[in-house]
């Protein structure tokens, strides 16, 4: 889920070529694995087919044809639904909250907001684990010990993403082709 | 608890939910650099509120102002009903030993004093005889499982034991707020989840409201809610556990 909603997020700002979509989210998001052009294009079909995105211009040069995507307005309705909303306080939401965080910052939204709701969400989940540790067993506090951690490492990063916010939206406005 | 002026003798539960606290538009600056900018915030009986935020966001000033150490430049700070800027410096300094407790980061115990003794001076101070005191320290060292080194001097214990006799010491007087500044700060996590258990613990069965700042989330997840200063402002606070 988190592809798409970043392809519409990459969509914003201009209309975009499939391998501009590619390249520009395995530079922001890709870390060490890169998307696949095939995920790229099966994304942006099913997107077209729920009216997300739409086909802007058809280039048909001497080679294949190429199409230029362009994000709808139900498209940015879907996008600011899912940035406005935390992800699940759980170990495997990280790849979205990332992705979430640095689009906020790419937008300019203001992404104080979306750091703010996230740490409260973690935090929920948090305070539900402590509890279990004070009123469990060892295997109980073994087990909440190992998500609080995790929690706690993506919490210092939130703070840290909080800190470097104004600086780092200026950057990534200014790299935007 | 020992009473003060300010307040009568109602009972204390862990639900009584009435404001206890009442921080409104406090500003403080220091020199050029703005500590807090306007920030408001209630605090009810019994709760555990944790004040999170980066280094320099003013959370520390917070507490400060809080527990009437430092004076805000605007705004003011009313605990149940009295505004801390009315009172005299007699009867905030009565209030302060009385019906609050302290824990910071490092301690603060008196190196050469023992634990009992240590655990013993605010009663001492509230007049409480020696022995009276050192028999009600005893009771809290045990409590905090720190009884092993009652007649030990400070300086010779490690820090986990040491935060908790600083905590036995914020707790004796049974006060109504405790206001804790990075309690765990200077702990390994084994001890500062002990310390927190332990603190957390001891308050939850009197009823006593705790004010927590801590740049941990771990630590803030012991509280029913956060604070989040950012700024000299507050930035968000969730809802009850």
């Amino acid at each position: 889920m988190s592809l798409a909603r970043t392809l519409l997020g990459l969509l914003e700002d201009q209309p975009r070529y499939g391998y501009e979509l590619k390249h520009l989210y395995d530079d922001r998001f890709g870390s060490s694995q890169e998307v696949k052009f095939g995920q790229i294009y099966t994304t942006l079909a099913r997107l077209r087919r729920d009216g997300l995105v739409d086909i802007a211009a058809i280039e048909s040069g001497g080679g294949p044809e190429r199409k230029l995507y362009l994000v709808t307005p139900d498209g940015v309705a879907d996008l600011e639904r899912w940035l406005g909303e935390p992800e699940p306080a759980e170990t495997y939401g990280r790849k979205a909250l990332f992705s979430k965080v640095v689009l906020a910052l790419m937008s300019g939204r203001p992404a104080h907001e979306i750091l703010d709701t996230q740490r409260s969400a973690h935090l929920v989940r948090m305070r539900a684990l402590t509890e279990r540790k004070r009123t469990g067993d060892l295997a109980d506090a073994l087990a909440c010990d190992f998500e609080l951690f995790h929690l706690e490492a993506d919490i210092k990063w939130i703070e840290l993403a909080g800190a470097r916010v104004e600086r780092v939206a200026a950057e990534l406005g200014e790299e935007t082709p | 608890m020992i009473e003060t002026e300010i307040g009568g003798n109602e009972e204390r539960t862990s639900s009584s939910k009435g404001s206890l606290l009442i921080a409104s538009d406090l500003h403080k600056r220091f020199g050029r650099s703005t500590a807090l900018a306007g920030l408001s915030v209630e605090v009810r009986g019994g709760e555990l509120v944790a004040v999170l935020g980066p280094s320099g966001s003013g959370k520390s000033t917070l507490l400060l102002c809080l527990a009437g150490i430092i004076p805000p430049d605007r705004g003011e700070v009313v605990y149940r009903g009295r505004t801390l800027a009315s009172l005299s410096d007699a009867t905030l300094t009565r209030l302060r030993r009385d019906e609050f407790g302290f824990v910071f980061q490092f301690g603060q115990l008196v190196p050469e004093l023992t634990a009992v003794d240590n655990v013993s001076l605010p009663l001492r101070l509230a007049g409480l005889r020696r022995r009276d005191a050192a028999t009600r320290a005893r009771e809290w060292l045990a409590r905090l499982d720190v009884d092993e080194v009652a007649d030990q001097r400070a300086g010779e214990m490690s820090g986990g034991q040491a935060q908790r006799v600083a905590v036995a010491r914020a707790l004796v007087t049974g006060p109504r707020v405790v206001f804790a500044d990075e309690p765990t700060g200077s702990l390994d996590s084994l001890n500062g989840d002990l310390v927190m258990n332990l603190m957390v613990g001891a308050a939850r069965e009197q009823g006593t409201t705790v004010v927590l700042v801590t740049h941990e989330a771990r630590v803030a997840a012991y509280a029913d809610r956060e604070l989040v200063v950012r700024d000299g402002m507050l930035a968000e606070s969730s809802g009850s556990r």
